[in-house]
């Protein structure tokens, strides 16, 4: 079938044993259009069924690379073939790391519009049963939260990085340089698990707080901070260093007025992504900070809710009337990944607009 | 490390101010190694309570020995995060080399970028996606694939009517762990030495042929540490699973019923709401396991990073 439609657009270029700049278009067409004829013909005898178009489309692009490598087998030799079945097969692996991400954010977007509404900004969950109410109670505990996490692994992150930097010799840095990276990999719960234990001992199990709920994001944040920071002081470049310590500047002044004002805009964008990546942990707060449907304001009294775990309990556990509790879920993913991506935006143009001018 | 400083011989005389920042820079080092092993002590701490328990007066373990309840959902936490892998380290190898060889230069980075908008996504998000829309678009897949290939016992039937099964939570995390691995391959398809690619080309190598023998020779290191990487990253990961898989403990290999091994990061997140008393001391035992396991893998990750100091993956 797609034979014979590559076999149209040749004029003389198979004498040259290669195909056409444009053949591999022509053998995709031929594929996509084989499929659906395929699928039509198989749902023709059921009455009532529509053509399966996102089925028809994954078989037409199974077909595409077994016909490209059989058509170029046949007229190209055996190299080329492979070739031209390993550049089918890697386009088609970005294809299909697109189709997630593209379905996650229209299901995200159609779904969350439903409730993402001046009363799911205003109002809580307290005492709210059915469809209604609001997220505030969570954003303000995710802002909270997340702001104390911030202030307290920023600046430990940032003197590790800048001993890691501009002191650090020997087996210490070394140990701290890898067990850094092994942090990375710490499971968000078992960081959850970590805070929730501290509190247990110190004020006896079943403590949830605020408090533990940054602790356990501090500890996932730090790591983050470190390895950004460090590679943005990497990249100061020596010369500025040494004509401070020419003028006579101590090093711990050339550090704060020269190295970390050269490095600032890069160091904020790395703050700002270890943000964007703590702002949607969801497991250690479940564990650490609980579940509450009431606006909480005291990091070191009671639950706190946040945005995720918000969404989560929405998801888990719905009441009587499951598409108001799954509305609200949709918003507040909704809400989250605006959120991710502001800041996102946020640090690139930091990144962009605020970089250092010398150097590099 | 850049050598900054004047020769260590020549300290004329200390000033205060570089006592005090020299020694909080450490101090903050040090923390961190100190937070490390906080959190192995605090966890360890709370683990001990279920040695020392008679089984019989945990609830969550109903009469059953320690291990026989870890069991399961060790095997499920390595079994899914394993298929996850193995449908995550092909495409991301593809896409890593789509970026760094086959897309056109200049769409390159902004590509590049659109993977990892996927990493930015909050795993919550990913479950919510994966339970609502994932599970029961691929179900009618699963009743197919019982009923044709119901043969092989990874497909054995009968098929779950949700599709929530350990094969679409192991996709949800293959999606997740996706852009990982490919941001760690790509930085090392691209270090590749183009003196390598280019004699490959001058000797008439077709483009797969180069990327055979110089590009993935250069990076095996790179993959390998990438995939532990990413598997580490599978093994923890708790919402997307917690939300996506029905699960109803013990061990089998089929990958469609609805019978599933669940995870030790799903299993603590779903229990311990409701957990008190001394089952809080056995989920914080189960994850003191889990966090064993992904310390040895990311520890042999790094090392293997280590050995090759040009590619760190934080970067």
């Amino acid at each position: 079938m797609a034979a014979s439609t590559s076999a149209a657009s040749g004029t003389n270029i198979y004498a040259a044993g290669l195909l056409g700049k444009r053949t591999p278009w022509f053998v995709l067409a031929g594929c996509l259009a084989a499929s659906f004829v395929l699928f039509w013909l198989l749902q023709a005898g059921t009455p009532g069924a529509t053509l399966n178009v996102a089925g028809a489309i994954i078989v037409g692009a199974i077909f595409y690379p077994l016909a490209i490598y059989t058509i170029s087998l046949l007229v190209e030799g055996a190299r080329k073939a492979k070739d031209r079945l390993v550049t089918a097969l890697v386009y088609g692996a970005f294809l299909l790391a697109l189709a997630p991400l593209i379905t996650l954010l229209s299901t995200v977007v159609a779904n969350g519009l439903a409730r993402f509404d001046l009363e799911f900004f205003t109002y809580s969950m307290r005492s709210i049963v059915g469809a209604g109410g609001g997220f505030v109670h969570a954003m303000v505990g995710t802002l909270l939260m997340t702001l104390t996490a911030t202030v307290i692994s920023v600046p430990i992150g940032l003197m590790t990085s800048v001993y890691l930097v501009e002191y650090g010799r020997g087996p210490l840095a070394r140990a701290i340089t890898f067990f850094v990276d092994v942090m990375t990999g710490i499971p968000s719960i078992v960081a959850g698990l970590f805070a929730y234990s501290i509190f247990a001992l110190l004020f006896g199990p079943g403590t949830k707080l605020g408090i533990a709920g940054a602790i356990s994001l501090t500890v996932l944040m730090i790591p983050v901070v470190v390895r950004s920071s460090e590679d943005m002081l990497k990249l100061v470049p020596n010369e500025l260093r040494e004509a401070s310590y020419a003028l006579g500047v101590p090093k711990w002044l050339t550090i704060l007025k020269v190295v970390l004002p050269t490095s600032i805009a890069g160091i904020m964008t790395g703050v700002i992504l270890a943000i964007a990546r703590i702002i949607g942990e969801t497991a250690p707060l479940l564990v650490a900070a609980g579940f509450t449907n009431n606006l909480n304001y005291d990091m070191l009294n009671g639950r706190m809710q946040s945005l995720p775990v918000a969404v989560y309990y929405q998801y888990v556990s719905p009441g009587v009337d499951v598409q108001a509790y799954l509305d609200r879920a949709w918003a507040g993913a909704l809400t989250l990944i605006l959120i991710v991506m502001l800041l996102n935006i946020i640090a690139r143009l930091i990144a962009r607009y605020f970089a250092p001018k010398s150097g590099r | 490390m850049p050598d900054t400083a004047a020769p260590a011989r020549a300290k004329p005389r200390l000033r205060p101010g570089d006592r005090v920042f020299s020694g909080s820079a450490l101090a903050a080092g040090t923390l961190i190694l100190a937070i490390l092993a906080g959190v192995a002590a605090f966890l360890i701490i709370e683990s001990v309570p279920v040695v020392t328990t008679d089984p019989k007066d945990i609830n969550i373990l109903d009469g059953q020995p320690f291990w026989s309840y870890v069991a399961p959902l060790v095997f499920g936490t390595l079994w899914s995060s394993a298929i996850a892998l193995l449908m995550a380290v092909p495409v991301s190898i593809g896409i890593a080399l789509f970026i760094s060889h086959y897309a056109p230069r200049r769409l390159a980075q902004g590509l590049g970028y659109i993977i990892d908008l996927l990493a930015a996504v909050p795993s919550v998000v990913f479950g919510l996606w994966g339970g609502n829309v994932l599970a029961p678009a691929i179900q009618p897949l699963y009743s197919w694939l019982t009923e044709h290939l119901g043969w092989i016992p990874l497909f054995a039937g009968p098929a779950s009517g949700t599709g929530r099964t350990i094969l679409t939570a192991s996709i949800v995390l293959a999606v997740m762990v996706l852009p990982i691995i490919t941001a760690l391959c790509r930085e090392v398809f691209l270090q590749t030495p183009v003196l390598h690619e280019e004699a490959a080309l001058a000797l008439g190598a077709t483009r797969w042929e180069m990327i055979r023998t110089a590009v993935l020779p250069f990076g095996r290191p790179g993959i390998i540490s990438a995939s532990m990487l990413g598997l580490g990253r599978a093994l923890g990961e708790t919402m997307a699973v917690a939300m996506v898989l029905s699960s109803s403990g013990g061990i089998t290999l089929a990958l469609l019923t609805s019978s599933n091994p669940g995870t030790i990061a799903a299993n603590i997140a779903l229990r311990f709401a409701e957990a008190f008393g001394t089952n809080i001391n056995l989920l914080i035992a189960t994850g003191l396991i889990l966090f064993a396991i992904t310390l040895v893998v990311n520890m042999i990750a790094r090392w293997i990073i280590g050995r090759r100091r040009e590619f760190s993956g934080a970067n």
